[in-house]
């Protein structure tokens, strides 16, 4: 597992990476901080999610794609290298998109939706188990712990992608830059350090 | 040159920077809002929202005709809207250029349908740009605006959800140095009374045909020859799929895709074996060709419903089939739909509507739903301003059956787009008609863009207020009532006096946004599982802060609840609880 890490190559030409979590939990920051990622690391990159009503606590999805040449901006069904869950349902809501023994990170974090008191659909419990089903790449995350350890909770995006790192081929200061141009500017420093925690509390939890 | 990172919408809005675009105006709507929004930020352009999408393409056409080139951008629905304009401004054409931004949404993401608006730029004889990423969406509005000039024409740039808010490498250019021109009287061109009209009308057709010579060599229509055993002729995102699924077919890609480009395409079909369009929703492209009498498939393979994308052309065209049985088959996601956000006003004005079991026609805005669990207080949303419209009309036609049980109900945004004419109607016609506005004093849903009662403007600038009670009583409307919609007992006891009248009322639930005014009422409140019975009365109301714990007893999120009352006032025995202090 710790020596699992994609790079674009001659074989693997395109890396996907599916990013879900809740509406106001900082998906899309994240995700377009990925493609800046890559375009620094002089890659084409596209990224695509829908946005509107989702941002009224809906399920929220980001596709990342990147490598020599990308044309669409959409993963197909069971081509994601990555799957990054910032909540558990949402990690197995587009779990078809995982290729199979792909990657599954998954924040340690539940937000009922409603549907579950009202319509009373059972939150599923085995989460981690069902990913296992289709990899045995399954990580879990407690990034809510690692936010707050930094001192702040609302950088869990920064500290998700410091574990995602781990698994991505990038040179540090491709992932410092991107984010010192995505995050407000008073907060550059927290969300670094963020990302760096994030980036080794994975390896002692992989 | 510097690259960055844009939407589609960012693309549109520096690529109008670029050419040296002067005015733009739009009503939000997803996929469309972004782009006024970041052309808001050029200090070197005037941007403003628009009541409406008619209106923002009157005053952007007028801009135009005064010297600017301008642009106005609206969701698909919206050109709906704007067409009476868009059909006439064809005859006229330009002074300055001005394009046309329709943002086209696929799959529904967001909207009430998913019409395909290419047919717009074919029945108003206005060439039509599809730009398939970012890139092209920044060139194509640079395009758009030298091609009105050149050719004396409005310039539709036809966009779908996954080029405005998918994001690419886009290369930036600085801002061109162009001259606004001056406004000239012309009677014979700006005048379409039906002498000049049936002139500019041969001048249309004239002008197509130039356009097709255009458009046969222009740079933006191009053939990737590839092998010759399949041709593919394919237009904006589908472009980008067709690219992943026949990596090796040669391929026509229409950046300019009406009016046809008819010589370029019968080179093509003349070279490869087998012809195929691939496009999203309508056969637009399919038909025409089928109708140069050239052998094409495309629709007998690929679904007319819904977005493409390599899936499933990969699948029409027998390249695989479904992935196998998902090892979720057994496993109930529970659906994270949208939801109103904790502390929203509407909860209590819709909850009122419920307890008095009222037949509510809907609109269009966050408030829509109300049609879904819990709530499910709202019987229609069909297009903006409808509610007024359909609740006069319902009631006209059930004559006493819903007496004192009808009521439409729609947001400030939507009656200042739509609604003020079916207020009209009320009066004119002598109907009984009861409407609530839920006035939040922001355009809410497409992410709190300023309106007419908010008091700014889109580049946050004081500005007027419309009064909306002096608006609606100025009409004709004699009863005009305010309410708070977080006291329930008092909104259900105002419902009940103004539902009763005999008479059309008008009541404003005077509420702002709380998203919008970032509002916190109090600290969370708390239940005492001692009192509390399991009646679900609170989950009725449905706020996503409202769960369940272990016992079933209702437990509140505390990170989530702000204090807004609603729940409290709901529950019997008084379980729910606001903090002392």
């Amino acid at each position: 597992m710790q020596n699992l890490k994609y790079a674009v190559t001659q074989k693997h030409p395109v890396i996907n990476v599916l990013m879900s979590g809740v509406g106001g939990q900082g998906v899309l920051v994240a995700s377009d901080i990925l493609v800046l990622v890559a375009m620094h690391a002089e890659l084409d990159a596209k990224k695509s999610e829908v946005h509107g009503m989702a941002q009224r606590g809906g399920s929220v999805v980001s596709q990342v794609r990147y490598g020599k040449k990308i044309f669409s901006p959409l993963i197909e069904m069971g081509t994601a290298d990555v799957i990054l869950a910032f909540e558990k349902l949402e990690a197995i809501r587009y779990l078809d998109f995982l290729k199979p023994n792909g990657i599954v990170l998954i924040n340690e974090q539940q937000i009922t939706p409603l549907s579950v008191f009202s319509a009373n659909i059972p939150y599923p419990q085995n989460i981690e188990e069902l990913c296992r089903k289709k990899t045995e790449h399954v990580v879990l995350i407690h990034g809510i712990k690692i936010a707050e350890a930094v001192g702040n909770p609302r950088t869990i995006n920064s500290v998700l992608l410091g574990a995602l790192s781990n698994f991505l081929e990038f040179d540090e200061h491709h992932w410092m830059k991107a984010i010192a141009e995505r995050v407000p500017p008073k907060t550059i420093e927290l969300n670094r350090q963020a990302f760096e925690a994030g980036r080794l509390g994975n390896e002692s939890i992989g | 040159m510097e690259k960055t990172i844009l939407s589609g919408n960012e693309a549109i809005a520096r690529g109008f920077y670029e050419a040296g675009g002067l005015f733009a105006s739009a009503y939000p709507g997803t996929p469309s809002t972004e782009i006024l929004e970041n052309i808001g930020q050029y200090a070197e352009i005037q941007a403003q929202w628009a009541p409406n999408e008619k209106v923002a393409l009157e005053v952007a056409a007028g801009a135009a005709l005064g010297g600017a080139r301008s642009l106005a951008a609206m969701k698909h629905v919206g050109l709906n809207v704007a067409a009476d304009p868009l059909f006439s401004m064809s005859y006229q054409g330009v002074n300055a250029g001005i394009v046309i931004v329709s943002a086209d949404d696929p799959s529904m993401h967001s909207s009430q349908n998913e019409q395909d608006n290419r047919w717009y730029a074919r029945s108003a004889k206005i060439p039509m740009l599809e730009p398939s990423d970012s890139q092209e969406a920044k060139q194509f509005t640079i395009a758009a605006l030298e091609i009105s000039e050149q050719f004396d024409t409005p310039v539709l740039l036809r966009t779908t959800t996954r080029v405005n808010h998918s994001k690419s490498i886009v290369l930036l250019n600085e801002r061109a140095a162009i001259e606004s021109k001056e406004y000239k009287k012309d009677f014979a061109k700006n005048v379409l009374l039906p002498t000049n009209a049936r002139k500019k009308h041969v001048f249309v057709e004239q002008r197509l045909k130039n356009l097709e010579e255009f458009a046969n060599d222009c740079q933006w229509n191009r053939i990737e020859w590839g092998e010759k055993s399949l041709g593919i002729i394919t237009s904006g995102i589908s472009y980008q799929y067709v690219k992943e699924v026949f990596p090796h077919a040669s391929i026509l890609k229409l950046g300019l895709s009406h009016p046809l480009p008819k010589k370029l395409i019968r080179e093509f079909a003349d070279q490869v074996e087998k012809l195929v369009v691939i496009e999203e929703l309508d056969p637009f492209l399919e038909e025409q060709i089928a109708a140069m009498g050239i052998l094409v498939e495309g629709k007998n393979r690929l679904p007319n419903i819904g977005e493409l994308n390599s899936d499933i052309i990969s699948e029409a065209f027998g390249l695989k089939s479904s992935a196998g049985a998902s090892v979720l088959n057994d496993v109930p996601i529970p659906p994270r739909p949208p939801v109103l956000c904790p502390g929203c006003s509407h909860r209590g004005i819709f909850y009122a509507m419920k307890r008095l079991k009222l037949t509510v026609m809907g609109d269009i805005g966050c408030y829509t739903l109300a049609a879904i669990p819990p709530l499910e207080i709202m019987d229609t949303c069909i297009c903006m301003g409808a509610s007024i419209g359909y609740a006069e009309g319902v009631e006209k036609a059930s004559g006493e059956k819903l007496k004192g049980k009808l009521i439409g109900v729609i947001g400030d945004s939507t009656f200042y787009h739509s609604g003020i004419t079916g207020l009209i109607d009320i009066v004119y016609n002598q109907a009984k008609t009861k409407i609530c506005i839920l006035d939040n004093q922001i355009t809410a849903m497409t992410g709190h863009q300023e309106n007419p009662s908010s008091g700014l403007t889109l580049k946050k600038a004081p500005t007027n207020k419309v009064d909306l009670e002096a608006l609606c009583r100025a009409m004709g409307i004699k009863r005009v009532v305010k309410v708070d919609p977080y006291k329930i007992n008092e909104t259900i006891a105002t419902l009940k006096a103004e539902m009763a009248a005999d008479e059309p009322s008008v009541i404003i639930a005077d509420a702002p946004c709380i998203i919008r005014a970032r509002k916190v009422f109090s600290e969370p409140y708390f239940v005492d599982p001692e009192k509390c019975i399991m009646c679900g009365m609170c989950h009725k109301v449905g706020c996503p802060a409202i769960e369940k714990d272990e016992n079933g007893k209702t437990k509140i999120n505390e990170l989530l609840c702000i204090g807004c009352d609603i729940c409290r006032q709901v529950c019997k025995p008084q379980a729910i609880q606001k903090p002392v202090g």
